[in-house]
């Protein structure tokens, strides 16, 4: 159901990013782009001790009119992003948890991988598979 | 019906199909005839083509048109496939391979087909089978080998076939080339649907859809012709770099002779030695499928001599640093090694099992020989894991481990068995799966991973029989922590499993732990219960449970409904007995016997509510006085009252004290305000019925084992024990019965609610107590001098 997912590295470049209406790209990496902002201000903003997956969800980055920014960090600052249509019935904050909770079991999949040099970009079929059933199926 | 997406080849062939079958020419098939032959040649078993026949609608519609039977193609190719039949999965499957239909009659385009029969299918339908396909996409997939002259082309397509099954790509599309000579030859030699793979090859890796789907008839033959080349092979000598040393070509060539002869004429000659050559090699674990990523025997062998050599233990594991400077060996790109090892570390550890391993290696030869890589793992290659097999895993593993050949066919999805995997295994399954049973452990995965991996298995559809290789083979290495949730759900997915009745005794070790602790707490209040001396004489009202009418009747029924509940459930929260307990407590209970009036002080503990309950729960009212006195200043008068009080009340009858305890329990916390004067109303309340009293018993017998001393238990046993005998003979009328248990309901809530104030008044007592504890140390200057 989203429209756009993204993995970003800890260094803030992306490792995976894909959205679903193909053209439109460069909006959608834009809004990741400007989203990571409000990531890195609800990180420092928990600040402390962050272990709890609470403090991994980090909801609704920001909402525009047309969709709606969720973000997610690990605890090794890679973070996910989630854009969502607004127009979709609006998801439960469950869904959406639920969503980012496969991403990041899939990335540790795809990390534990010893041909994937962390740091590169994810080329994991797996990977692509999964992020593939999340997105906005049309038709 | 969904929309149905074809591709090129898949259009061309099933209109042909159509065509073929259409021959009233009235673009509607109807479900007979050339349609049940076409059907049938698919060698599906027959639920299955009745499944497919309904999901395309055909049933509904009574015949087949145009997109029925498109779509009944389409699942049929599905079938064979080994993937589930879903609606879904019409769109969804990519690179399927094209319908198969086994077809007796040959033609000379046929002939190619016939060459790569499997083995096992015995009417070899010589490459027409393969011209057939072939032909409509025309698409040759132009092998290495030019395509030899129609004429030639049995040996020629014969060898294609081989080498492309040795080159890349050569599973799905298996070398075209030969058919596009073929093809002119004739127009409906599509029609000769090469021979069936029987029961289609269940696993076949998803065929790349590239031009020659149609070639993935070819594929098998290729695939066992690729096998039988492995197998002729022996694996390259191990320590050689470039393991992967499979001679294509030699191999193919040397059947081919053999299939040469045979290949022109009609199917059964093509037959040829050469396939029949190849089956032996091959050897095919299960009758009749021939499956490209099986692994033969002599292929395991070597798997697991280098498995050996990085890792000595072929119950452990390799590690992933390790695997990969393995595999880099192999001079793959690092991309498809990424792939293979998503494919192959099923349980997603970073490390690879001896299972684990072989798929991997046998993915990697296989590339190396030009097959691409499947999206997902074929079921052959997968690792067996007891733990997230499911019941139809379970019998089919079973049946696996029996026969080994055998297709244990629990789904038409599901490959015949892992031939290969359990030739290896069946000494070990058997074994393995008692075993893995009995280890608790075997889970070497996180709970997550368990999931995941349940997901995974799910997501393949395929039922493979998962010996737990990690299971198996290292249980000491799993994680103590993952043991409880992975054996857990390995036991819960084992109890299905027929041959995993250990299982079930395994899964009853946790149960009974958990149930033993939970039982714990409460056995020594059952057997208080039933320990206690028999109770008084009269019965206490205060146990009013249903069956006594009378009492029920006697003492406000709702009253006494309530009161046992709310006894009941006083006693539940076991408060911890009051700074008196023991004192306050014979003291409550006498209290609480005395239902009436006897004490006003203490027994405002209880609110009012116990008022309307029965007389019985003379504690009650003896609260409710309580209650309505209760100021924090008369708790301390009440303690002390209690405090005499109990002492008088445990000389009292032990009836009343028996009685008081059962109500009492919920007392026994505001017994401290309970006085004795209430315990000396001993036997008050009338006799509970005799249910409600044990019920009652046993509630207080909880809260009061806390916090009485054996005596009480003693009493309480007593009275237990007479009680139960005494309301049997009362109340049977169901009615009153049921009425009873509603004020029952009743009075429970009412008592609940009690309770918690009177643990709220307990708190505050305890404070007060506190208070004046201080106060009385400074007040009494070095009295301990």
């Amino acid at each position: 159901m989203a429209v756009c997912i993204a993995v970003i590295a800890k260094e803030n470049y992306p490792l995976y990013i894909r959205s679903v209406p193909t053209q439109n790209e460069l909006k959608f990496h834009y809004t990741v782009h400007t989203s990571l902002d409000v990531v890195e201000e609800k990180i420092s903003a928990v600040g402390k001790s962050l272990g709890d997956q609470r403090e991994l969800y980090l909801g609704l980055l920001y909402p525009t009119e047309d969709y709606k920014v969720y973000g997610y960090v690990t605890n090794s600052k890679v973070k996910f992003v989630i854009v969502v249509d607004s127009s979709n019935t609006s998801l439960r904050d469950n869904e959406i948890r639920s969503m980012f909770r496969k991403l990041h079991n899939t990335f540790t999949d795809v990390m534990c991988n010893p041909f994937h040099n962390p740091g590169d970009t994810i080329q994991s079929k797996a990977f692509d598979g999964i992020v593939s059933g999340m997105m906005v199926q049309s038709g | 019906m969904e929309s149905l997406t074809l591709s090129d080849v898949e259009q061309k062939y099933y209109s042909d199909l159509f065509a073929y079958c259409d021959t009233d020419n009235t673009k509607k098939v109807a479900s007979n005839g050339r349609v049940l032959d076409l059907f049938r040649a698919a060698q599906l078993p027959s639920e299955v083509v009745l499944q497919i026949t309904e999901l395309c609608g055909a049933t509904r519609l009574g015949h087949f048109g145009r997109s029925q039977f498109y779509i009944a193609l389409k699942l049929i190719a599905i079938a064979q496939s080994g993937l589930p039949l879903r609606v879904e999965s019409l769109n969804s499957v990519k690179d399927l391979p094209l319908p198969r239909f086994v077809v007796g009659k040959n033609e000379a385009e046929a002939r190619h087909a016939a060459l790569y029969q499997d083995t096992d299918s015995q009417g070899l339908y010589p490459a027409s089978a393969a011209a057939v396909m072939p032909r409509p996409p025309g698409r040759g997939l132009q092998n290495k080998k030019a395509p030899p002259p129609s004429t030639s082309l049995p040996v020629h397509e014969v060898v294609q076939p081989l080498a492309a099954s040795v080159e890349p790509q050569p599973e799905p599309t298996s070398p075209v080339v030969s058919p596009d000579q073929s093809p002119p030859t004739s127009p409906p030699s599509w029609r000769k649907h090469k021979r069936q793979h029987s029961g289609g090859n269940v696993d076949r890796p998803p065929v790349v859809a590239a031009a020659g789907a149609v070639w993935t008839q070819f594929r098998e033959p290729q695939t066992v012709s690729a096998e039988g080349m492995w197998a002729s092979h022996s694996p390259p000598p191990p320590g050689q770099e470039s393991w992967v040393s499979f001679t294509a070509d030699t191999p193919p060539s040397s059947t081919l002779p053999g299939m040469h002869p045979s290949s022109v004429q009609e199917s059964t000659t093509i037959r040829t030695v050469a396939s029949a050559a190849m089956t032996n090699e091959i050897q095919r674990q299960s009758s009749g499928y021939d499956d490209p990523w099986k692994i033969t025997d002599e292929q395991r062998q070597y798997y697991i001599n280098q498995f050996k050599t990085i890792q000595p233990d072929l119950t452990g594991f390799i590690p992933g640093s390790a695997a990969k400077e393995f595999f880099t060996k192999s001079k793959l790109p690092i991309l498809e090694l990424s792939h293979i090892w998503e494919l192959s570390d099923f349980d997603k550890d970073g490390a690879l099992t001896l299972d684990e391993f072989c798929a991997a290696f046998h993915l990697v030869v296989a590339r190396k020989n030009g097959y691409d890589l499947p999206e997902k793992l074929p079921e052959s290659l997968m690792p067996k894991l007891i733990d997230l097999d499911d019941s139809a895993e379970v019998p089919e593993q079973t049946a696996d481990v029996g026969y080994s050949g055998s297709p244990v066919e629990v789904t038409p999805n599901k490959s015949p068995s892992m031939p290969s995997l359990n030739q290896a295994w069946q000494e070990m399954n058997p074994n393995n799966e008692d075993t893995a049973i009995v280890h608790p452990v075997p889970i070497r995965m996180t709970p997550s991973k368990i999931h995941m991996q349940e997901m995974e298995l799910k997501r393949t559809g395929s039922d493979n029989n998962h010996p737990t290789s990690p299971l198996l083979t290292k249980p000491p290495e799993l994680d103590e922590e993952a043991k409880l949730p992975a054996s857990m759900k390995f036991v819960a997915a084992n109890t299905v499993g027929e041959g995993y009745s250990s299982s079930d005794s395994f899964t009853s070790d946790p149960e009974p732990i958990t149930r033993q602790r939970s039982q714990s707490g409460t056995s020594p209040e059952p057997l208080k219960v039933v320990a206690p001396p028999p109770p008084p004489p009269r019965p206490h009202p205060t146990h009013s449970r249903s069956s006594s009418l009378d009492m029920n009747r006697t003492f406000a029924a709702t009253s006494a409904a309530g009161q046992a509940q709310a006894s009941a459930i006083a006693y539940l929260p076991a408060v911890p007995p009051r700074p008196l307990p023991t004192q306050a407590a014979p003291g409550a209970a006498a209290g609480l016997a005395t239902t009436a009036a006897a004490t006003t002080t203490a027994a405002a503990t209880t609110s009012p509510q116990q008022i309307p309950q029965q007389p019985n729960f003379a504690d009650f009212s003896q609260f409710q006085a309580f209650a309505a006195s209760e100021q924090p200043s008369s708790l301390p008068e009440v303690d002390k009252h209690s405090e005499a009080g109990p002492v008088e009340k445990a000389p009292e009858g032990a009836g009343p004290l028996r009685t008081v305890k059962s109500d009492g329990q919920v007392d026994e916390r505001a017994s401290a305000s309970v006085n004795s004067a209430k315990g000396a109303s001993g036997p008050i309340a009338p006799p509970p019925k005799p249910v409600r009293r044990r019920l009652k018993s046993e509630d207080e017998l909880r809260p009061e084992d806390e916090q009485h001393g054996p005596q009480k238990s003693n009493v309480i046993a007593a009275v237990l024990s007479t009680q139960p005998s005494i309301p049997r003979s009362v109340g049977k009328d169901k009615k009153a019965i049921q009425a009873s248990i509603r004020r029952n309901k009743e009075t429970n809530t009412v008592l609940a609610r009690l309770n918690s104030e009177l643990q709220q008044q307990l708190k505050d007592l305890l404070e007060e107590r506190i208070s004046l504890e201080v106060q009385l140390e400074q007040l009494r200057p070095f009295s301990h001098l």
